[in-house]
């Protein structure tokens, strides 16, 4: 059964919130298995290869990376446990657990991480390239210490070492080979809490507790089994039905979701997708017609009900943000008045910068239902302040193109904002990030020089305390500016039935959750 | 017995008239009675029919007035169907004229072609071509016009085959009549009425693939449309029936009265062979 040991890093695994209470007072249970939904089939499970998000929801049980990050996105220890920086911010301590090995009994060591960080990552993974760049040695001083050095300070450091993004892989495999013709990519070996069993394409990924994982006791589950079912109607009737017990966000419509909620023995938590923390924009083409002018695009965000879209479109889930930094980013400044929905305002200045009636083209995003009526909305509120809007019709391919190259005036996004503002946010602002051919970088076309500056600066600065005044002063500037507009930091929620205990933990909510997760049955 | 007494001989056919007349009518007043967009969100979502005043047939997933979007959704399907069946008439007409009248190789050429549509189901043509020119009226009323106008040039054809031989065309050919003006002036109103009988029929088919289209998303966003509101509303059929059956309703009545009065149309226009029938 389980030791003292395990309660209290379970504990602390759980932050602060009341969850933790509720493992102290009930014991976990060992045993069963857990049945629930990849949505898409992912296209292998070598995480740090592969970086979709179906491949890191099945393949973060498998794989783990040094640190794991809150709710809060404070840093957990995982494989690392312990770190230091030096006072100057350049060089990284980390000492990593010991006794830990891989699923196929081989140590994991130091040169597992050199291997991970130096060649495997260089070469496969771009996110994790993006931080590598600020890196310039990687060094395994014994067994068990790596230390980073850093070409200069870079802020989000610290955050970087999610499993997801910087995987450790098992150098006994992976070196000298060439790594995406490697044998060992059909059955994936990690140090995580369960070991890939088996994969029956087109039906089921079957994951299996892994009996030597080096947290006595965990995980608590004897395995997980992954459906793969491609009809969304026959997810959720899978669920209705008691098939599956867990649903990852995403894999319900969100119609179907207050339904699926009010049944009996359901739970819901929007908790668990903090790292990423999907945020909803409106692009406003900075460069030419009525959307170059700073009046308009403060009249949009008057005009749009953000109210509304949250309370009837996404079932109430979701936050409607001040600016351009989101409630999980780090370094919001929450002083900012907000933007209420205020078609008087938004009138006025279409008035005063004499908006003649040109016809605004709005791009929706062609992800679904949802959606749809959102930019319905969005049109319908943006007529009513007398802005001649059409809705352009498109599929995902040409939406792709329409942004690629430009050719919008107002157009829906969402981005991932990966908790710190130099990894997530300041892409969409920077003006050296403008680059012809692609829908991800800074598709409105905003340049301003200081901008450009605060950001630069605040991604190097050190310490925090110097980034926050940096990034204070950034987000006052957007927020006059409104190079996009901000609709809604979406909730990502994962149903469950509420016998499924501690599922939801951390940042990545499912992607590692079943380490913790038990069954009281 | 006059045209509209025959007509009226047939009851259904009446019935589908005063069916017609009346979502004419509702479409001519949509503007009057709902002056304000359809698209408004008005009031709470999901209100069901009565249950405020002044919302009879309740509100959608976004408190936007079903009532209101019927009433307009009458113009948007009554504009299509007319404006895609003239536009299929355009292109069917002349070239099955011209097929049956020159007959030959002209003839094997232009079937040939029309086979060639012929061969590709409609609805599948009609998403592949909306799907291309991106969806707005203009691309659904020609990709509706474009994959309907086989009929058309088949039963043309063989109307002027039939016809060509006849004592009258052999007359206006002797007096030396050209072939446009025999095609236009001697052939052509002997062959009105199977085309008249059609293109009603063509009205409630393009009424019916427009709402097809539009219930899979390839409608015009900017118009609210009964294929639209169904489409929009499937996802919450098990909580709010009112928000797919009203438009339903409406799309069914329609595509039937003009059903009807096609049938009316062809007893009229062909006395002798309803009577063989009959």
């Amino acid at each position: 059964m389980k030791t003292p040991l395990a309660i209290a890093i379970a504990a602390a695994a759980l932050g602060t919130t009341a969850m933790s209470t509720a493992v102290l007072a009930d014991e976990p249970k060992h045993g069963g298995v857990i049945n629930t939904i990849i949505q898409p089939e992912p296209p292998g499970l070598v995480l740090g290869m592969i970086q979709n998000a179906p491949t890191r929801t099945v393949a973060g049980n498998i794989y783990e990376g040094l640190l794991r990050y809150d709710t809060d996105l404070e840093p957990i220890p995982q494989l690392a446990e312990s770190w230091e920086v030096s006072d100057d911010g350049l060089t990284w301590t980390f000492h990593l657990r010991e006794g830990v090995t891989w699923h196929d009994g081989e140590p994991f060591t130091a040169a597992d991480v050199v291997f991970s960080a130096d060649v495997f990552h260089r070469e496969l993974n771009p996110s994790a390239r993006a931080v590598l760049q600020h890196v310039e040695s990687i060094e395994a001083t014994d067994d068990h210490t790596v230390v980073f050095t850093l070409g200069e300070t870079f802020g989000p450091f610290l955050l970087s070492f999610e499993a997801g993004t910087f995987t450790m892989v098992p150098r006994h495999i992976y070196e000298g080979t060439d790594f995406r013709d490697n044998e060992a990519n059909s059955h994936p070996i990690g140090t995580g809490p369960f070991k890939f069993d088996n994969w029956e394409r087109g039906t089921v990924i079957q994951l299996v507790r892994n009996d030597d994982y080096y947290e006595e006791g965990l995980p608590y589950l004897d395995g997980v089994n992954w459906h793969v079912i491609p009809d969304g109607a026959s997810r959720a009737v899978a669920f209705e039905r008691g098939t599956v017990d867990v649903l990852p966000n995403g894999t319900v419509e969100n119609f179907d979701i207050p339904r699926i909620s009010a049944m009996d023995n359901v739970c819901i938590t929007d908790q668990g997708s903090e790292y990423f923390s999907p945020f909803a924009m409106l692009w406003m083409n900075n460069r030419e017609g009525p959307t170059a002018d700073q009046r308009f695009r403060q009249a949009v965000m008057y005009a749009m009900d953000r109210e509304f879209a949250r309370d009837v479109l996404w079932n109430e889930l979701g936050n409607v943000p001040l600016s351009a930094f989101g409630s999980n980013a780090r370094f919001q400044n929450d002083e900012l008045p907000p933007y209420d929905h205020d078609p008087d305002r938004a009138r006025e200045l279409l008035d005063e910068m004499g908006y003649d009636g040109e016809e605004i083209r709005l791009l929706p995003l062609p992800y679904g239902e949802t959606w749809t009526r959102w930019a319905e909305a969005v049109q319908q509120n943006l007529r009513e302040v007398g802005v001649n809007v059409r809705t352009q019709a498109t599929d995902v391919g040409g939406w792709n193109q329409r942004l690629s190259e430009w050719d919008y005036d107002l157009a829906f996004t969402f981005l991932y904002q990966y908790g710190d503002p130099a990894l997530g946010i300041s892409r969409t602002y920077l003006s050296d990030n403008i680059e012809r051919g692609s829908p991800w970088n800074n598709v409105g076309g905003y340049e301003n020089e200081r901008v450009d500056e605060l950001f630069n600066a605040a991604a190097t600065a050190f310490p925090d305390s110097e980034r926050e005044a940096l990034y204070h002063e950034v987000q006052e500037i957007l927020h006059e500016d409104v190079p996009v507009g901000w609709l809604l930091e979406l909730g990502f929620p994962t149903l469950y039935r509420c016998d499924v205990k501690d599922l939801v933990n951390s940042s990545v909510g499912v992607n590692e959750g079943f380490r913790d997760a038990w069954l009281d049955r | 017995m006059s045209f509209f007494a025959r007509f009226a001989q047939n009851r259904g056919a009446l019935v589908g008239l005063i069916i017609l007349l009346a979502i004419i009518l509702m479409a001519i007043l949509a503007p009057l009675i709902f002056p304000e967009s359809p698209w408004r969100m008005v009031q709470r979502p999901f209100l069901a029919p009565m249950e405020v005043e002044g919302f009879w047939l309740g509100t959608d997933t976004m408190g936007r007035n079903v009532a209101a979007g019927i009433m307009h959704g009458a113009w948007v399907s009554l504009l299509i169907g007319l404006v895609s069946t003239t536009v299929a008439l355009a292109i069917g007409v002349p070239l099955g004229a011209i097929a049956g009248y020159y007959g030959g190789l002209i003839d094997d050429a232009l079937m040939r072609f029309t086979e060639f549509f012929q061969t590709i189901p409609n609805f599948a043509l009609a998403i592949v071509l909306v799907a291309i020119m991106q969806p707005s009226i203009t691309s659904i009323v020609l990709a509706i016009a474009l994959v309907s106008w086989p009929p058309v040039a088949r039963l043309v054809r063989a109307e002027f085959m039939s016809l060509r031989n006849r004592e009258y065309v052999e007359a206006a050919r002797l007096v030396g009549q050209t072939n446009t003006t025999i095609i236009l002036r001697q052939i052509l109103p002997n062959t009105l009425s199977p085309i008249i009988v059609l293109a009603s029929l063509m009205v409630a088919t393009a009424i019916l693939l427009e709402s097809a289209l539009s219930f899979l998303g390839l409608g015009d966003p900017n118009v609210m449309s009964w294929g639209y509101m169904i489409g929009a509303a499937r996802t919450v059929i098990r909580q709010a029936w009112w928000l797919s059956f009203f438009p339903g309703l409406a799309i069914l009545l329609t595509v039937l009265a003009l059903n009807l009065v096609g049938e009316g149309l062809d007893d009229a226009l062909n006395p002798k062979l309803s009577r063989e029938r009959s």
